[in-house]
């Protein structure tokens, strides 16, 4: 099967290819550079670019089901009968997986990556991402509150501690390495929290041992992605100062091909005050850090004011923002390795806080010059569900949409926020880079053939009907949610807005290679835990080939 | 030949220690199990073959039979109810669902007459909760509450709550304490350190005492309580919040009962506020091995965990109305596809005599009362015994049941996969 997708205004920044009129010529699953008798797209004068790719949307597994049983409520929202093609749809905030799939696809994406799954609950998020259409995808494994991780952390026995996570990763079918809260899961199995240089109870660590020795087991082991961290104190006044020492844990570090360290929705980390009276925006702090390190990328994590569902691997977390709501809250403790709560959120733009949480997402995107540093995230569904991200992206790019939001939210926001006094907007190739080749390449996937147009790549593409030159932010935004076209392994998957064909998304692991001694001590001790600890056996806690149908392993050597 | 770490399909506590002695493809020995787990594995009575109903008697008749009959009924119904789930894999149930998407039926599972309550209850107030294992590790109070799971769930105190020894609890059994609330003195309170008798029907108004001395309002509480003393009451809640970390297991002796699903919201709601003391969390009971399995399935690919009405083409929940008992107590449905589950043998009554006037299909390896309703009867390989597949336990964690023979009979998957063909082929799809 030959496309041949002509003069478009194609933006594909891994290439440096930045609003030029040109063709993609696609054969089979791949770009190509020429192709014969091919089926001709015309998409004079669109928007031509690789297809999208989320770094972090919490999409399938134990937490968002949690939230769907939680919120039958929201399910209602959004349903849509089945179709010729489609499954039936559900849900807003927390979508059913054929939901997931079709709307990523309708604007555009062919990528998401599910950012927080408890390995001992691994095989469910597998079993989600197979009823996930379309979308090719991949998991991050929580490795960071695991009993086996702290013990190896305070003994120094890094080696051991690769040996670990190597293990794990291949076990689970999972592409990286996740950490949600370092420390404060195990704090959570007694009710309690930690902040970045406290000690956990019982394990005689700090945060700041784990996440450093997070990183360099992740470096020993090459992976493709860096460490992937939802830093201590999420959602607190004044917790940018944590945020920053935790960027700092590792500062001295490098990879030659990417960061080695991956911030996730650092708008919930971006907050100064010292308490809810004088809440603010810290992101000139942060900005000020990010535009100099080369060591960290960070992902939004934008909020959109209404109503969702908030979702973390965070117990504490979600118990505190229950007690601040009263809202329905269900929590889930995964033995020996991690935690995870849920509850409804509605961002209110009569509330200060709320408004100047949204101004801060913004922001982040605003005031960090390169994009290659930031990618576009509403951390769905915590700060907004994905199909807001048009949304986002027409606020990036208007300074006019954007005062007419502000003219109408708290205006605690002209105090306590720098989003007022930002001019810049941001054009398609920022937005190009931000959800497409940023994200791949902080992935480690542009050498996988994601995030891009060259030949060779991935035939993942998306082409809107808007102009380069449209200015006005509604027509924006529905050129966005609704893609001429989208082009998924070299399939016409959405056409007009429509979904047209449904192929079964494939998933990336990683397995990495480390044998020896160390992973041999580190049997030993996994054994054990297994034996007196786990709740199921060692034989049946890897995820079996039957829960990945379609996977793509790449494989690492140290 | 021995397999080791089986999965005992039987009861929710899905033990995955189980060890099988395998002869000629027959089943000798099961070690580690409860008797439960032994006489399921071990087998008993089969459905040879598939069956139709004729003039009144069922007769042999093939596979292929049997699903077109099946189909021919599907096609014809207006609307269809497709039934049961809890005792077969993840992989059964998606083809369930995707079948009930396309003849625009009504899906539903035993929670329904069983957790159900429980599910309302957690879409009203949420579920403070974990895995078995994190009990095991931590917990020092273990309250089970209407759930005699000593015949229930045999194994649930000796592998993840009372007596295990865990990291945090390395005395086992010595340094936890058990309580066991019900109303009548269970076997379960043989192997507890307290028993608390409630007045039966009195749930309600004893967790809400409780959460009233919680919040320092003892005052209001009068001196008994649903059969139960203030002093009881009060020592209970300092024991609570005294714990380290207390778990509540509730079965339906709390769900059955006079307040159904607003007992449960009660328990719950105690639950969260003892967070503001110590840590707590609280689990469901589940019974069949797979119900859980079904309420996720269900809810990732259709939104909702249970009683869903796929009439309008999108999914629509509203247990009470597109609950099973309730279509059949309105003699709404037309035809109902019952698998592996025993509808004629625990509904009531009125649902029961609806289910006897309708076209219906059992898939079932055994015999059973639906059965002898049924007009057309497919029999089944035994999930995680004949058949491969996943499994959610009690506590929501997902194990792969396993094969340890091999079958003489189509899976659940097989046959509805097969239906949902046929069902295509006569609409000329
Ligand atoms: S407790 Fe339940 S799962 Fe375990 S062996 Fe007995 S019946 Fe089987």
């Amino acid at each position: 099967m030959e496309l041949l997708i002509k003069n478009g205004v194609v933006y594909d920044p891994l290439n440096e290819i930045c609003g030029e009129k040109m063709d993609i010529c696609v054969k089979d699953d791949k770009i190509v550079s020429k192709v014969k008798s091919p089926k001709v797209i015309d998409a004079d004068g669109k928007l031509v670019m690789p297809g999208g790719v989320d770094i972090h949307a919490h999409i399938a597994g134990g937490k968002i089901n949690a939230g769907r049983l939680l919120r039958p409520e929201d399910g209602r929202k959004g349903t849509e009968p089945r179709g010729k093609l489609t499954r039936a749809c559900t849900g807003y905030s927390v979508p059913n997986t054929y939901a997931t799939g079709y709307r990523y696809a309708k604007m555009g994406y062919t990528f998401v990556m599910e950012p927080a799954t408890p390995p001992l609950l691994a095989r469910h998020t597998h079993e989600e991402l197979i009823d996930t259409p379309i979308l090719d995808n991949a998991i991050l494994a929580l490795l960071d509150n695991n009993w086996m991780t702290m013990e190896y952390v305070k003994s120094g026995e890094t080696k051991k501690l690769a040996a670990y996570v190597a293990w794990m990763i291949k076990a689970v079918k999972a592409y990286g390495v996740k950490i949600v809260n370092p420390g404060g899961d195990e704090a959570w199995g007694w009710g309690k929290n930690v902040n970045i240089d406290d000690s956990v109870p019982n394990f005689d660590v700090t945060p700041r041992d784990i996440i450093g020795s997070l990183a360099e087991a992740n470096e020993m082991l090459n992976l493709p992605h860096s460490i992937h961290i939802h830093c201590n104190d999420l959602g607190h006044p004044g917790n940018y100062e944590t945020t920053l020492k935790s960027f700092d844990v590792i500062k001295g570090r490098s990879n030659k091909n990417r960061q080695v360290m991956h911030a996730t929705h650092v708008q919930f980390h971006s907050y100064g005050g010292s308490s809810w009276k004088d809440f603010e925006s810290k992101v000139d702090e942060i900005a000020k850090y990010v535009n100099v390190k080369k060591h960290v990328t960070i992902d939004m994590g934008q909020v959109m004011l209404g109503d969702t569902t908030t979702m973390t691997a965070d117990g504490p977390l979600e118990y505190g923002l229950h007690t601040i709501t009263g809202r329905k809250w269900t929590n889930l403790d995964v033995e020996l390795e991690t935690g995870g709560g849920i509850t409804p959120f509605l961002y209110s733009s009569k509330v200060a806080v709320n408004t100047i949480q949204w101004a801060i997402g913004l922001e982040l995107a605003l005031l960090i010059k390169d994009p290659w540093k930031i990618v576009l995230t509403t951390d769905h569904p915590n700060g907004a569900p994905f199909i807001t991200y048009p949304i986002v992206i027409s606020l990036l790019m208007s300074r006019q949409k954007r005062e007419e939001v502000m003219a109408n939210v708290h205006k605690a926001i002209n105090k306590r926020a720098i989003l007022p006094s930002i001019e810049r907007e941001l054009d398609w190739n920022d937005i190009a880079i931000m959800t497409r080749a940023a994200p791949a390449r902080i992935l480690g996937l542009d050498r996988y053939g994601k995030g891009h147009l060259g030949v060779g790549a991935d035939a993942d593409v998306a082409i809107y009907d808007v102009s380069p030159e449209e200015k006005e932010a509604k027509k924006i935004q529905s050129a966005l949610l609704r893609a001429k076209y989208t082009i998924k392994g070299g399939e016409i998957v959405v056409k007009d807005g429509e979904i047209v064909a449904v192929p079964e998304g494939r998933t990336y692991w990683v397995n990495p290679e480390f044998d020896g001694k160390p992973t041999k001590d580190m049997l030993g001790d996994l054994t054990g835990k297994f034996e007196k600890y786990y709740s199921v056996n060692l034989a049946n806690y890897p995820v079996q080939d039957a829960y990945l149908p379609h996977p793509i392993e790449i494989k690492t050597k140290v | 030949m021995t397999i080791t770490d089986v999965l005992c399909p039987f009861c929710g506590a899905l033990c995955d220690d189980v060890v099988v002695e395998v002869e000629n493809n027959k089943i000798v020995e099961v070690k580690e199990a409860c008797e439960m787990g032994v006489s399921k594995m071990m087998g008993h009575e089969r459905i040879t073959t598939p069956m139709i109903r004729e003039s009144g008697e069922l007769k042999e008749t093939t596979y292929e039979d049997a699903v077109d009959k099946t189909a021919e009924i599907l096609v014809n119904s207006i609307r269809p109810l497709i039934y049961g789930w809890s005792s077969t894999t993840c992989e059964a149930h998606k083809k369930g669902i995707e079948l009930a998407e396309e003849m625009g039926a009504v899906i539903d599972n035993t929670a329904s007459v069983c957790h159900g309550p429980s599910i309302l209850a957690i879409q009203n107030v949420g579920l403070p909760s974990c895995t078995l294992g994190q009990i095991k590790n931590r917990a020092d109070l273990i309250i089970y509450w209407g759930s005699n799971q000593a015949e229930a769930h045999p194994r649930h105190m000796s592998r993840y709550t009372s007596f295990p020894r865990g990291f945090f609890s390395e005395e086992g059994r010595k340094g936890k304490k058990v309580v066991v609330v019900d109303v009548r003195k269970t076997t379960t309170v043989e192997v507890a350190d307290e028993f608390i008798q409630v007045a039966p029907g009195e749930d309600y108004p004893v967790l809400s005492a409780l959460r009233a001395i919680l919040a320092g309002e003892e005052d209001i509480v009068p001196s008994c309580v649903g059969g139960v003393s203030k002093e009881r009451l009060i020592e209970l809640v300092e024991k609570m919040k005294d714990a380290r970390f207390g778990v509540i297991f509730f079965g339906l002796g709390l769900t059955h009962t006079r307040g159904r699903h607003n007992n449960v919201v009660n328990a719950i709601s105690l639950v969260r506020e003892l967070n503001a003391h110590t840590k707590f969390v609280i689990m469901p009971m589940r019974g069949h091995y797979n119900v859980t399995g079904f309420n996720q399935v269900c809810t990732w690919e259709t939104g909702f965990p249970f009683a869903v009405d796929f009439s309008r083409g999108q999914p629509w929940y509203n247990p009470g109305e597109t609950s099973a008992v309730d279509i059949l107590n309105r003699k709404e449905c037309d035809s109902a596809l019952i698998v592996a589950s025993d509808p004629a043998a625990h509904f009531p009554r009125k649902s029961v005599e609806h289910l006897a006037k309708i076209p219906l299909i059992q898939i079932d390896p055994y015999p059973n009362p639906t059965m002898e309703l049924a007009d057309v009867v497919i029999p089944s390989a035994i999930a995680g015994v004949e058949v491969e597949g996943t499994a959610y336990r009690m506590d929501k964690v997902p194990i792969r049941l396993r094969k340890v023979i091999e079958p003489n009979h189509l899976s659940d998957e097989e046959i509805l996969g097969r239906i949902l063909d046929k069902v295509r082929e006569r609409r000329g799809e």
